[in-house]
């Protein structure tokens, strides 16, 4: 019994001393700590996104494209996300360089721990949109009293519970109702106003066809309560870094670098929209072209014009009312987003003022004054 | 299918093209299904009390099959620099994932013959892991992707970096492996007492025991595990794929298609159909291993 039992732990031992032989870690070299100076080699970068390529984050891909990056120095691979990537966990494990997230869900992530510091708002707006029918009536979020509510959850919700609060609508007023990725259910009545975000959700309603005229379905069918008007918008994508390694000033040097370059693609996907388009497809993604067209150009009225200051700037009002809205607003469950105000390393102006400085020297517009948005005409199908 | 080992060869040979024909007849059989389901239930679907009992049948929520199938034909994205078919997209993105999860079996096919052999031979070694194998099994898999993914960039194997479709392909192992670790470790014990005993009388060592009388009457346990894990496999590897968005596979496309469900509702189904497609051709691989494997099939008592 005894060699039994011997043999058995050896056969188990090998088991394991081959699966450890095969497997090694990889030096952990952060990406900041290459030199800078050093001639030719460019600074490896790993960036998260949040969802998988599309307009949203067309700047970041401009700026790989139009060589923006390695311009500086830097070498960046984007990581697409998934259902389950949290960017900002990502970021904090250390498994990217940079990570692009909503600034409300990624402050409750650093409220549970996470070394993340918004280094620059790219989004100086909210995209989020809460869309109606218009015969529904809903104009205001008064209007959503006795209506059924969709929304996403998941950290999604916190600028809706804030109009309704803020209206005297409590969540047990309304109906809500967690939505799909799809708008068919505003389209087939299950939902009253569904949570659409302008770029994305808004546009593909107006892809679909309105069975009752046989065409697509136009923006005079639908009544949108834009949060930005309500006055609880929250801040979305923002770039953050590892708050620990801000400490180092090599990895201070490439957050910088990374900040200029990135801004001069949203610089480039202002001036140069169709093209941003085909970058975006060629980096993959199967929208459909006239979508995509949609999605740049609403992701670009959410950036321009920017603060005076220039684009990717934190804008302290905005900052105060998004932690505000954080600390205040309770969802269906009662939750809020945080619990207590972040604290001072939350975010920071110091690495994107660097950037902006970079680019003012360089003759790039980075406030975007004169900007003005395209008419987008979507096909059917986003085609 | 159950075709005993005696009098096979026509048996066989009509089993073996029987399998395949009632597959497809199923097929023909759910089109026909759907389609009636369509013509029969109102387009709102039927509702009783507030309470959906019937699913809705517009051309939004059940496109026509044969809306879905001319969808294939259509470019994937219009204006591409290459352009290819929603149909080669699919077909692409099924190729892609079939051969993560035939991977993902086989890794976890080896992992799970390797550990059912060693609790075979240890009595201790079976009761500390199988609880863990078990256990194993019910952590979400939601949980353990965003993990396996985080590999990337921290570890490499034989000195090559980590690549995101690895992680598609272990956590398919992860799945794969419990059914075969289980059916196997069964089957290892399969053989009747006397036959072990016999082995013995003719002091036959512990690993002749196993290649001559164990792993051949192991055999019948293992083809409905490898079914089991082949399926396994295939649903591990497509929801790896859409919780780590995992670049290439048919999961990914399931979720840049649903996308777009609300203008273009076909399209999703194009990617839908390719997985159940891919799960057909997953389970005929180990069909064929099986018609491999039959003279196994009597081997055991």
């Amino acid at each position: 019994m005894r060699h039994r039992i011997r043999t058995g732990f050896a056969a188990a031992a090998a088991v394991l001393a081959l699966g450890l032989t095969a497997c090694s870690t990889t030096p952990q070299a952060p990406s900041g700590s290459a030199p800078s100076a050093a001639e030719g080699a460019l600074t490896p970068v790993r960036l998260q996104l949040q969802w998988v390529t599309q307009g949203q984050f067309a700047g970041y891909f401009a700026a790989v494209d139009q060589g923006f990056y390695t311009d500086r120095g830097l070498d960046v691979q984007i990581l697409e996300g998934g259902v389950d990537i949290v960017p900002q966990t990502v970021l904090a494990q250390g498994q990217a360089d940079y990570a692009i997230a909503w600034v409300p869900k990624a402050l409750a992530s650093r409220e549970q721990g996470a070394g993340i510091t918004d280094v620059a708002q790219i989004f100086q707006r909210s995209g989020t949109y809460q869309v109606s029918f218009a015969d529904k009536a809903v104009a205001a979020p008064a209007d959503l009293r006795g209506k059924k509510v969709g929304n996403w959850g998941f950290g999604n919700e916190f600028e809706l519970f804030a109009g309704m609060t803020q209206a005297g609508v409590a969540p047990t007023d309304v109906t809500l109702v967690q939505q799909q990725f799809d708008m068919q259910a505003l389209l087939n009545g299950e939902i009253d106003a569904a949570q659409a975000m302008s770029y994305n959700e808004y546009a593909q309603v107006l892809e679909a066809t309105n069975p009752a005229t046989g065409q697509l379905y136009q923006p005079s069918d639908f009544s949108v309560i834009n949060w930005n008007d309500v006055g609880t918008a929250m801040l979305q994508d923002a770039i953050w870094a590892n708050t620990e390694r801000l400490a180092d000033p090599a990895y201070q040097d490439t957050t910088t670098r990374f900040i200029a370059a990135s801004l001069q693609g949203w610089a480039y996907c202002r001036d140069n929209v169709e093209s941003c388009r085909d970058i975006v497809v060629r980096a993959g993604s199967t929208l459909g072209a006239s979508h995509q067209l949609w999605q740049v150009n609403e992701v670009n009225k959410l950036i321009w014009p920017s603060p005076a200051a220039g684009a990717g700037t934190i804008e302290q009002s905005a900052w105060d009312r998004t932690v505000q809205v954080a600390l205040g607003a309770k969802n269906a469950d009662g939750a809020t987003v945080l619990t207590r105000q972040p604290d001072a390393e939350a975010y920071t102006n110091e690495y994107v003022t660097r950037a902006l400085d970079l680019l003012k020297g360089e003759g790039v517009d980075v406030v975007g004054a004169n900007y003005t948005p395209q008419e987008v005409t979507l096909n059917p199908g986003g085609a | 299918m159950r075709t005993t080992g005696q009098g096979a060869p026509r048996g066989l040979r009509r089993s073996r093209w029987r399998g395949p024909a009632t597959t497809l007849a199923a097929f023909a059989l759910l089109v026909v299904a759907w389609e009636l389901v369509k013509v029969l239930v109102p387009d709102d679907g039927v509702t009783i009390g507030g309470v959906r009992v019937l699913p809705r049948t517009s051309d939004a929520a059940m496109p026509h099959v044969w809306t879905v199938v001319g969808r294939l034909f259509d470019p994937e994205v219009a204006g591409a620099a290459e352009p290819r078919s929603i149909g080669a997209a699919v077909a692409a993105g099924a190729l892609f994932t079939l051969r993560l999860s035939l991977g993902g079996l086989i890794l976890g096919g080896v992992l799970g013959v390797l550990l059912a052999v060693v609790m075979q031979r240890s009595g201790l070694v079976e009761r500390m892991v199988l609880p863990y194998v078990i256990a194993s099994q019910t952590v979400p898999l939601i949980a353990i992707a965003p993990l396996v993914a985080g590999w990337g960039g921290k570890i490499a194997v034989f000195g090559q970096p980590w690549e995101p479709w690895a992680s598609v392909m272990v956590i398919a192992a992860y799945l794969a492996f419990f059914p075969i670790a289980v059916g196997m470790l069964r089957g290892l014990n399969s053989p009747a007492r006397a036959d072990v005993e016999l082995f013995r009388a003719l002091a036959c060592g512990w690993w002749t025991t196993l290649v001559r009388l164990r792993l051949p009457a192991s055999v019948p346990y293992l083809i409905p595990a490898l079914r089991l894990a082949a399926a396994a496999a295939v649903i591990g590897a497509i929801v790896a794929e859409i919780s780590t968005g995992t670049r290439g596979g048919i999961g990914r496309l399931i979720i840049e298609y649903a996308q777009s469900a609300t203008g273009d509702p076909s399209r999703m189904y194009t990617a839908i159909l390719g997985a159940a497609v891919l799960g057909l051709v997953a389970a005929g691989a180990v069909g064929l291993l099986d018609l491999a494997l039959v003279r196994y099939r009597s081997a055991s008592r």
